[in-house]
C-alpha cells in the first residue's frame, strides 16, 4: 500500500512527540539500504539546511518617531548607508551596503551586530516639512529599542549554484572567493544533499507561507526569490544542473541567534551576509521520500570560468567530487573548497529537528505554490555604459 | 628537523651574507619563502631551515649574535578560531596545506607547522580571522 500523509497528520504526531524526524543527510544514507517506499513508511519529516553567503539580504527597521519628528531621507547606521526612501522613520539596511570610508565594514556587519543586541549609531537627515519639521538627528538604537526590525531577504537559498574557477593569468577576487590563476582552485557554495531546494526540486512543499528556520528564529517563505528560474536543465534525478529556484524569506530579527547569521567581506568584492536557513520537508508520499534520499553524487552542477568576464562554461561536477577536494577541469586536477559551511548547516538541521521534536515548530502547507516555466532575463543596454 | 622562521634585521646589518654562512658553516638547507625590505621595518625574511638539531640551534645562535631577530612562524600566525564559521573559503587559497576542511566533520583545521605565512588567508577569510605578526 502506498503511503499518503497529510500536513495535519504529521503535525499531530509532532505534537504528541511520536513523529520520526531525520536530517537530509541521515535519510540519504538510509537510501543505501531502503527503497523510497520503505523510507516513506518510516519517516515523517526531513530537515534540510544551508549556511552560506547570501548577498540579497537585508532588514526593514522602524525606528520610532522622535519628538518633533523628521522625514528620514538620508539614513546611516554606524556610517553605513541605509535606504530611507520609504515612510518617515522606516528604512532598509541592505547586507552589501558599505561604509564609504571603510569598505570592509557594511550592512552585513550592522545586521549581525543588531542581532547580537549591540548599540548602533543612527544618523538621519530630512529636508524638514510642516508635519516633520526636524532636519537632522543622531542617536543610538538597538533591536529592542526599535519598533519593528525584520529580515526580508529577496533572494536566498539558491537551488544549486555554480562552481567558480579561473583560467586567467591573474588572481580574480570574486563573490566566490579568491580564485587563483590558471585553474589552481575552484569554489562551490551549496550544502549538497543537505540543501533545502535540492531536496524538494519541484517545490511541492515549499511555497508562499512555508514556515522555516531563519537565522535561529521561525520565519517564513514569502515569495519566489528574485531570479527565480524553473527552466534550467535537469539531470536524470530531476535536479537542476545549475542555479535555479530561489526564495524570498522573512523573519523577526529580534528573535534571531548570532550563531546563525554573520556579516562577512569578500576581498575586493565587498560586504555580504552569511544566512542560516533550515526547511523541514514533510514526507507526504513516496515521491517526496525519493526526493529527499538524493545523494551528493547524484547532484551535478556547472563549472564556470570567472577569469573571463562572460563566465563561459567549462564543464560539470557532482557534489561527491567537489567534496573530495579535487575535481577535473580541462584534464587538470583542480583543488576545491566550499564557501557554504557544512558544519553550520548540520547544526541548523539538528536545531530544526529539536524544535520539531519538541512540538515548538509546526509544518505549514504552502498558501500558494510557486510558478513554473519561469526564466531569467538579462539587461539590455540602451544608454551609456562603461 | 625542518622549521620556519621570520628573520628580522636592520638594513645596515645586511652587509654580511648570512644565508651563505648558514648553508656553508652550519650545513642548513635554506629555503627563502618570502622577503620584504622597507625603510620603516628593515628587512624581513621568511625562511625554512632544514638540518640536524645541533646545527639548527647553532645556526640560530649565529643569527642572534649578528643582531638578527629570530621568531618561529607558528607563533606569528594569529587565528581567532572560536569565531570561525567553517565555511572553507580560506582552504581554497592555502597551498601549503596548513588549512584543511573535509569529511567527516567539515571543521576547519589549521596546522601551524605547515604554514608558510603566504598571507593568502588574510585575504580569503570572509570574517578576517587571520592576522600575521612579523617581528
Amino acid at each position: 500500500m502506498t503511503v499518503k500523509r497529510s500536513y495535519e497528520e504529521i503535525n499531530e504526531k509532532l505534537k504528541k512527540g511520536t513523529a520520526v524526524v531525520l536530517t537530509a543527510e541521515e535519510v540519504s544514507k538510509m537510501a543505501d539500504e531502503m527503497t523510497p517506499a520503505e523510507i516513506a513508511k518510516k519517516v515523517d519529516v526531513v530537515t534540510t539546511a544551508t549556511f552560506g553567503p547570501m548577498c540579497s539580504s537585508g532588514a526593514f527597521i522602524n525606528f520610532g518617531h522622535p519628538s518633533p519628528s523628521l522625514r528620514m531621507e538620508e539614513v546611516t547606521l554606524n556610517g553605513v548607508p541605509a535606504y530611507g526612501g520609504i515612510a518617515a522613520v522606516d528604512a532598509y539596511i541592505g547586507a552589501t551596503s558599505e561604509h564609504p570610508q571603510n569598505p570592509r565594514y557594511g550592512g552585513g556587519h550592522v545586521i549581525e551586530e543588531l542581532v547580537r543586541g549591540k548599540e548602533i549609531t543612527l544618523r538621519a537627515r530630512g529636508k524638514g516639512t510642516d508635519c516633520y519639521p526636524r532636519k537632522e538627528i543622531e542617536t543610538v538604537i538597538t533591536k529592542e529599542a526599535v519598533n519593528e526590525i525584520f529580515l526580508f531577504n529577496p533572494r536566498n537559498a539558491y537551488q544549486n549554484y555554480a562552481v567558480a574557477t579561473n583560467t586567467a593569468r591573474s588572481v580574480k577576487y570574486t563573490y566566490m572567493g579568491v580564485l587563483l590563476p590558471e585553474l589552481s582552485n575552484a569554489t562551490y557554495s551549496t550544502s549538497g544533499e543537505l540543501s533545502p531546494l535540492l531536496n524538494d526540486p519541484d517545490l511541492r512543499t515549499i511555497g508562499v507561507g512555508t514556515r522555516i528556520f531563519l537565522c535561529g528564529a521561525q520565519g517564513f517563505v514569502v515569495w519566489p526569490g528574485t531570479q527565480f528560474n524553473t527552466s534550467k536543465l535537469r539531470n536524470d534525478k530531476g535536479i537542476p544542473k545549475s542555479n535555479a529556484a530561489t526564495l524570498a524569506v522573512l523573519g523577526d530579527l529580534k528573535k534571531m541567534d548570532p550563531r546563525f547569521i554573520k556579516g562577512a567581506v569578500f576581498e575586493r568584492y565587498g560586504v555580504t551576509l552569511f544566512v542560516g536557513i533550515g526547511i523541514p520537508i514533510p514526507i507526504l508520499d513516496e515521491d517526496l521520500a525519493a526526493r529527499v534520499a538524493i545523494r551528493d553524487r547524484e547532484i551535478e552542477t556547472t563549472v564556470y570560468d570567472y577569469g573571463d568576464p562572460a563566465h563561459p562554461m567549462l564543464g560539470s561536477a557532482n557534489y561527491a567530487d567537489l567534496r573530495s577536494g579535487t575535481i577535473e577541469v580541462r584534464g587538470r586536477k583542480v583543488k576545491t573548497a566550499p564557501l557554504s559551511s557544512i558544519k553550520k548547516a548540520r547544526e541548523i538541521a539538528e536545531e530544526l529537528r529539536s524544535w520539531l521534536k519538541k512540538g515548538e515548530f509546526t509544518l505549514t502547507a504552502p498558501v500558494e505554490l510557486f510558478p513554473t516555466g519561469t526564466t531569467v532575463k538579462g539587461l539590455e543596454i540602451t544608454g551609456g555604459a562603461r | 628537523m625542518k622549521k620556519r622562521f621570520v628573520l628580522n634585521f636592520a638594513l645596515d646589518a645586511a652587509d654580511e651574507p648570512i644565508t651563505y654562512v648558514l648553508i656553508k658553516e652550519y650545513d642548513l638547507k635554506l629555503n627563502i619563502l618570502k622577503a620584504a625590505i622597507s625603510p620603516e621595518k628593515g628587512g624581513e625574511l621568511l625562511v625554512e631551515l632544514d638540518g640536524d638539531d645541533k646545527n639548527l640551534s647553532e645556526g640560530l645562535d649565529y643569527l642572534r649574535g649578528r643582531g638578527v631577530g629570530v621568531d618561529a612562524v607558528d607563533k606569528k600566525m594569529l587565528f581567532r578560531r572560536e569565531e570561525c564559521i567553517h565555511c572553507g573559503a580560506c582552504v581554497a587559497t592555502c597551498f601549503a596545506g596548513a588549512l584543511t576542511i573535509g569529511a567527516p566533520d567539515w571543521e576547519l583545521k589549521f596546522d601551524a607547522e605547515k604554514c608558510v605565512a603566504c598571507e593568502m588567508c588574510l585575504k580569503s577569510c570572509p570574517l578576517k580571522l587571520f592576522d600575521l605578526r612579523f617581528g
